[in-house]
């Protein structure tokens, strides 16, 4: 502002005392080259600024308001329950909200009404150094780079890049105790002949007795394993009953008991639960991508990116009629990794042979 | 009253700093720096400030968040979750939602400032890229812009991670898979990434670490990096009265520059304070929990990761398996290509348009779209591809709001995906070159009075006023030629070295086509004969010097 | 059809006897001569066979089942080529259905949705109707008052099943969802207590079967007091833009957000007409 103002009224320089410092980088250079008003800055009408300033005046008086009604919301709304913390968000949001608005209209409106209009046009220069510069820079490095004798000196040179060699890989061996080698875990999950299936939420062992509504699916996870979410990730199960008469060939009628199939949960695409049961179609739908499975037909694919069945347990009852496993799965659940291969064929040949 | 001289607090701390640092010439020179004003050139700063309003947001949050994945049992306030297990980051966030005075409003500013701060950096790209900021000399701030634009992305994707609900946990489930599909060091990647099996307990204090320090910080750099680079170099400025490609026209930074920008920050805290009051994001109280035996239907990514849902869904079902191992293609291609695609493009345009053009000056004037018709229709197509990939991320939701089945929707997005793009070129090409032709028609017919008048020999004739003096100069000022490379053969009809082969070729072919785009703006109506402003509408044959 | 009314009422009196599902199915065989082939298990309790179970009130829901059913379901509601059999759906079955509109359907769509009840259609008309069905086969009973009072459950214990079983198809606030071919998971929103029970113990249209063995009817509780709690919960942070996720929180963002943002814009930077 000072020298907008400056620029209208030419008011001299009042020196009172001692003078000041004449280093100061805000007081004295504008002053001391006092130019012609710029045609670029058209100072606001009088009037309006008047009347502007009562409304920016206006505007920070409510920012203040609504300041002191944040903190007074603070101290008054408590949370500690659903109702009263909806009541505190509102408060604390509706007065900040109100604060920053009428600052920021404020600002606008000073900046519009009473600050001048400014046309005022600066040149560009192109970004490239002169041609001078460049020279010197380039001999100036060229005679820098033989000073050094990094040139001349082969072994000097050599060594140097060898000893950054390791120093560079460093970082990354640091960072090799991130975690174990895959190894096979990829390919086993907890299930093993006898663990018993248990619903998911509940934690009760299913008998095959209970679970007798066609249409009926339930949510498995192994005994024991309930709140173990690495063993969840890849062994969840979604447990369905069909009518025998439903059930298809692509099915293994050998690992299913009395119409009970036992498919992973975990999707062969990217690893959503694959969840959704339709028992109309007997379609397992994932939600994430949209891949369908044909529950009764060994859940192969008919829609969607998923390029693989969900993997079957094999189940059996236990002597007490419960649901168990009678191993784990012969194939690795989930979504396809490079190693994988294609463990479908390979579990057939086994079984062939 | 009106200050004389600098008041002496100022005048004395100021001489202070001086004393030490120096910092006159540097204010002398920059105090009074000018800068164009457009409410184009404010879509960037609401990235900005979204930015400032994440770190303190975000400050606040980590004051109260456990980045651990440690089993506790809740006993907070919120009573439908009140003896569940859960982890202590998830248990943290509902502390901070329900416990924390204005701690829920906190964190749903944070959120909303994220979505901000990403909307806001993508809507400036699209200003920097439709008006060819992006050019020389501005390349190196452009491909920093690249840089924060995929950074923001990783670090949004983190930060949803972090509080271990439900649906966060469905997203770190699919970059799971998405991982685990890469060829070879796939498998490595994922169990060095989450210290063991998925979901291990390393996941959240690890993407932790990486959402509050590492990104934030090179962020922070390259913000700093981004803006210096601006200011040194000026901002780009739109065609009018008085402006050239070597000056520019505008407000000085001190005071109205730095007032208006103050403004904006307020605007830009005070809009995302009004989300978080009024519209709820991210109710993770509603969520549960993670587990990875449950989902819910209609599982989303935020916005920003809306195209990724929707390649993965679009993509048929697809998977190589050759000598032991396996190509899961139908992760791969959906998961790399789109985001390579468009990340990638986005990264080389102002190179390729270089090459096709063989323009190597400075440009610090901003095109208007319309006149650099391919360009913008290859902007259009890149944003109707990435359009169409983020709608089909939401096709469940689509498909149970408007009652289309759902596989109508992944099927015709199928074809959409080829098809839309292609229609989008088509389509703003001819809009472009609409727009030019009736920018023509205004300079050389002027504008539609809307009165209508009645020659003594009985024609009719609408009255047309000459375009306001700044109009036609910003339109005039605009629109340039396109440079082509000289592809012209020698005196022996051989043509040189650039254009010859098949790349040379395709190099030329492109070149012509690119600047054949511009047509030349005939404007001697408005100012010769026509000058008494009136201009014969009806049976005038003037539409042939436009083309 | 009275042979059928009395025996039902025998049942009453011991209808908490075990065997008591049992007998209601092998009666029903008995009267029907044994006709049809059940392919439908029961699953529910007897519990409520029950109140409803009056002489009077099958034969006046046979007279229901007759004027607005059976042109889809059969005659005997052994079900034709449009509509399935009801023999041993059971009373819970057509109390869902009918009391949420659902039954009579108008349109052969892919799937029947919720809509305004048939005139028709009381309290009263349901009881009988689904009297009438129950008394053709058994099957699931209607839930007894108590036996979905959300104000009896433990909403956090239900609220683990509801994400385990419900929310992949219904959403975590049961919102609903898309399902393949037109179909879709409905939305909870209008539910009463009783018809959730009786969605989870029927299985409607496409909807799995959670029978009372395996998800108790106090479990089946606990679920429903979570539901219906959470739907009547406040939002504390503003409008829940529908309670289906980022989807709406995306496209506030850009309306919203990114359209004041760019008004201000506009503003501040508008060239100023000034008098001067």
């Amino acid at each position: 502002m000072t020298e907008t103002n400056e620029n209208e009224e030419r008011v001299p320089r009042r020196v009172i005392g001692t003078p000041t410092t004449p280093a100061s980088p805000l007081g004295e250079a504008p002053v001391a080259t006092q130019a012609p008003p710029d045609p670029g800055v058209k100072a606001a009408d009088e009037d309006g600024a008047r009347r502007a300033e009562r409304i920016v005046a206006l505007l920070f008086t409510i920012t203040f308001l609504a300041g002191i009604a944040f903190i007074v919301s603070y101290v008054y709304f408590q949370v500690g329950d659903i109702d009263k913390t909806a009541t505190s968000n509102l408060a604390l949001g509706t007065s900040l909200s109100v604060a920053l608005l009428a600052l920021a209209v404020g600002i606008v409106v000073w900046v519009r009404q009473i600050m001048p209009k400014y046309n005022l046009i600066q040149e560009r220069h192109p970004m490239a150094s002169s041609t001078a510069d460049r020279e010197y820079v380039s001999e100036t490095f060229v005679q820098g780079a033989n000073e050094s004798g990094f040139v001349k000196r082969k072994m000097l040179r050599r060594t140097l890049l060898l000893a950054a060699a390791p120093l560079g890989l460093l970082p990354i061996i640091l960072l090799r105790d991130l975690g174990p080698m895959p190894g096979v875990s990829l390919r086993h999950t907890v299930w093993k002949k006898g663990l018993r299936l248990t619903v998911e939420g509940t934690g009760q062992p299913i008998r095959a007795s209970d679970f007798d509504s066609p249409g009926g699916i339930l949510s498995v996870v192994p005994e024991g394993y309930e709140h173990d979410l690495n063993a969840l990730a890849k062994a969840t199960l979604i447990l369905i009953k069909l009518r025998p008469q439903d059930i298809k060939a692509g099915t293994n009628l050998n690992w299913t008991h009395d119409g009970i199939i036992a498919y992973s949960k975990i999707c062969t695409h990217v690893g959503c639960p694959a969840a959704l049961y339709e028992q109309t179609t007997h379609h397992i739908l994932c939600p994430c991508h949209q891949s369908t499975f044909d529950a009764a037909d060994g859940a192969k694919v008919i829609f969607g990116p998923a390029a693989r069945p969900l993997p079957q347990l094999p189940i059996a009852v236990d002597g007490e009629g419960f649901l168990v496993a009678q191993s784990d799965f012969d194939v690795p659940v989930g979504p396809s990794f490079w190693e994988r291969g294609d463990a479908e064929a390979e579990a057939r040949e086994k079984k062939a042979s | 009253m009106t200050l004389t001289e600098t008041p002496k607090a100022i005048a004395g701390a100021s001489t202070f700093v001086d004393d030490r640092l120096g910092a006159g010439p540097f204010l002398k020179r920059n105090l009074r720096k000018i800068f164009p004003d457009h409410w184009s050139f404010l879509l960037g700063e609401i990235a900005l400030y979204s930015f400032i309003l994440l770190l303190l947001t975000g400050t606040f949050l980590t004051f109260w968040f456990r980045p651990s994945m440690g089993d506790v049992v809740y006993n907070g306030s919120y009573a439908p979750l009140q003896g569940v297990e859960m982890s202590e980051a998830y248990a943290s966030t509902l502390h901070i939602s329900f416990d924390v005075r204005g701690g829920l409003l906190i964190r749903q500013m944070h959120h909303w400032a994220a979505i901000m701060f990403i909307a806001g950096m993508m809507a400036h790209a699209l200003r920097v890229f439709f008006t060819g900021a992006y050019r020389k000399p501005r390349e190196f701030n452009y491909l920093i812009g690249v840089i924060l634009l995929t950074l923001a992305l990783f670090e949004g994707l983190t930060g949803y991670s972090l509080p271990d609900d439900l649906l966060s946990g469905a997203g770190l489930r699919i970059t799971e898979g998405v991982i685990l599909s890469i060829p070879l060091v796939g498998t490595y990647i994922m169990t060095f990434l989450f210290g063991g099996e998925y979901p291990g307990d390393d996941i959240i204090s690890r993407f932790y670490t990486i959402h509050i320090l590492l990104i934030p910080g090179i962020l922070l750099a390259l913000i700093t990096a981004h803006l210096i680079l601006m200011w040194v170099q000026k901002h780009t400025q739109q065609a009018g009265p008085g402006r050239t490609e070597h000056n520019v026209v505008g407000a000085p930074f001190y005071p109205a520059f730095m007032a208006k920008a103050g403004a904006y920050t307020l605007f830009t805290f005070a809009v995302i304070t009004l989300l978080a009051t009024f519209a709820q994001i991210n109710p993770i109280w509603l969520f549960g929990p993670y587990t990875p035996a449950d989902i819910s239907a209609g599982s989303q990514p935020d916005f920003y990761m809306g195209f990724l849902e929707g390649s993965l869904r679009l993509m048929p079902a697809w998977e190589i398996n050759v000598w032991g191992h396996t190509l899961p293609m139908s992760v791969l291609i959906p998961a790399l290509v789109p985001l390579g695609i468009v990340m990638t493009g986005l990264a080389l345009y102002p190179f390729l348009e270089q090459w096709v053009t063989g323009d190597r000056r400075e440009h610090h004037m901003a095109d208007r779209p319309r006149n650099n018709p391919h360009r913008t229709a290859i902007g259009i197509t890149a944003v109707t591809f990435y359009g169409l990939l983020w709608l089909l991320g939401a096709n469940d939701e689509i498909s149970a709001n408007f009652k289309i089945p759902l596989y109508v929707t992944t099927i015709v997005g199928r074809f959409l995906i080829i098809l839309g793009p292609v229609l989008a070129y088509w389509i703003t090409y001819r809009i472009c070159i609409g727009l030019q032709r009736r920018d023509g028609e205004l300079l050389s017919h002027g504008v539609e009075s809307g009165v209508i008048k009645r020659l003594p020999h009985g024609e009719y004739i609408e009255v047309h006023s000459p375009p306001a003096h700044d109009l036609a100069e910003h339109i005039r000022g605009a629109r340039k030629a396109i440079p082509a490379i000289d592809a012209a053969p020698d005196a022996d009809g051989i043509p040189p070295k650039t254009a010859r082969g098949p790349l040379g070729k395709l190099r030329t072919m492109m070149s012509k086509t690119y600047a054949s785009a511009v047509l030349p703006l005939e404007d001697g109506h408005g100012n010769g004969h026509h000058a008494d402003g009136e201009h014969a509408a009806v049976g005038a044959g003037e539409q042939k010097e436009l083309h | 059809m009275i042979g059928t009314g009395i025996s039902v009422n025998s049942i009453t009196a011991k209808r908490r006897h075990p065997l008591a599902r049992f007998a209601v199915v092998a009666l029903a065989l008995g009267i029907l001569g044994g006709g049809y082939a059940l392919t439908t298990p029961t699953g529910g309790t007897a519990d409520a066979a029950v109140a409803s179970g009056r002489a009077d009130d099958v034969s006046e829901g046979r007279n229901l089942f007759v004027a607005h059913c059976a042109s889809c379901h059969g005659w005997n509601a052994e079900g034709t080529a449009k509509a399935p059999t009801l023999v041993g759906v059971g009373a819970a079955a057509v109390d869902f259905q009918v009391s949420s509109g659902r039954m009579p359907a108008a349109d052969a769509g892919a799937q029947v949705p919720r809509k305004p009840l048939a005139p028709w259609v009381t309290p009263a008309t349901t009881a009988q109707l689904a009297a009438y069905i129950q008394s053709l086969g058994g099957g699931p009973t209607v839930p007894s008052k108590e036996q979905v009072n959300p104000a009896m459950g433990d909403a956090a214990k239900g609220g683990e099943l509801f994400r385990a079983n419900c929310i992949q198809c219904h959403n975590f606030v049961g919102a609903g969802g898309a399902l393949t071919y037109g179909k879709y998971a409905p939305s909870l929103n209008e539910a009463t207590d009783a018809q959730i029970y009786e969605a989870m113990v029927t299985g409607p249209q496409a909807m799995p079967v959670f029978n009372d063995a395996t998800i108790t009817p106090d479990e089946k509780r606990d679920m429903i007091a979570y539901i219906t709690g959470v739907r009547s919960q406040v939002d504390p942070g503003g409008s829940g833009l529908g309670r289906i996720g980022p989807v709406t929180e995306g496209l506030v963002g850009w309306i919203v957000g990114l359209s004041l943002l760019i008004l201000a814009a506009i503003w501040i930077t508008a060239k100023k007409r000034q008098t001067s």
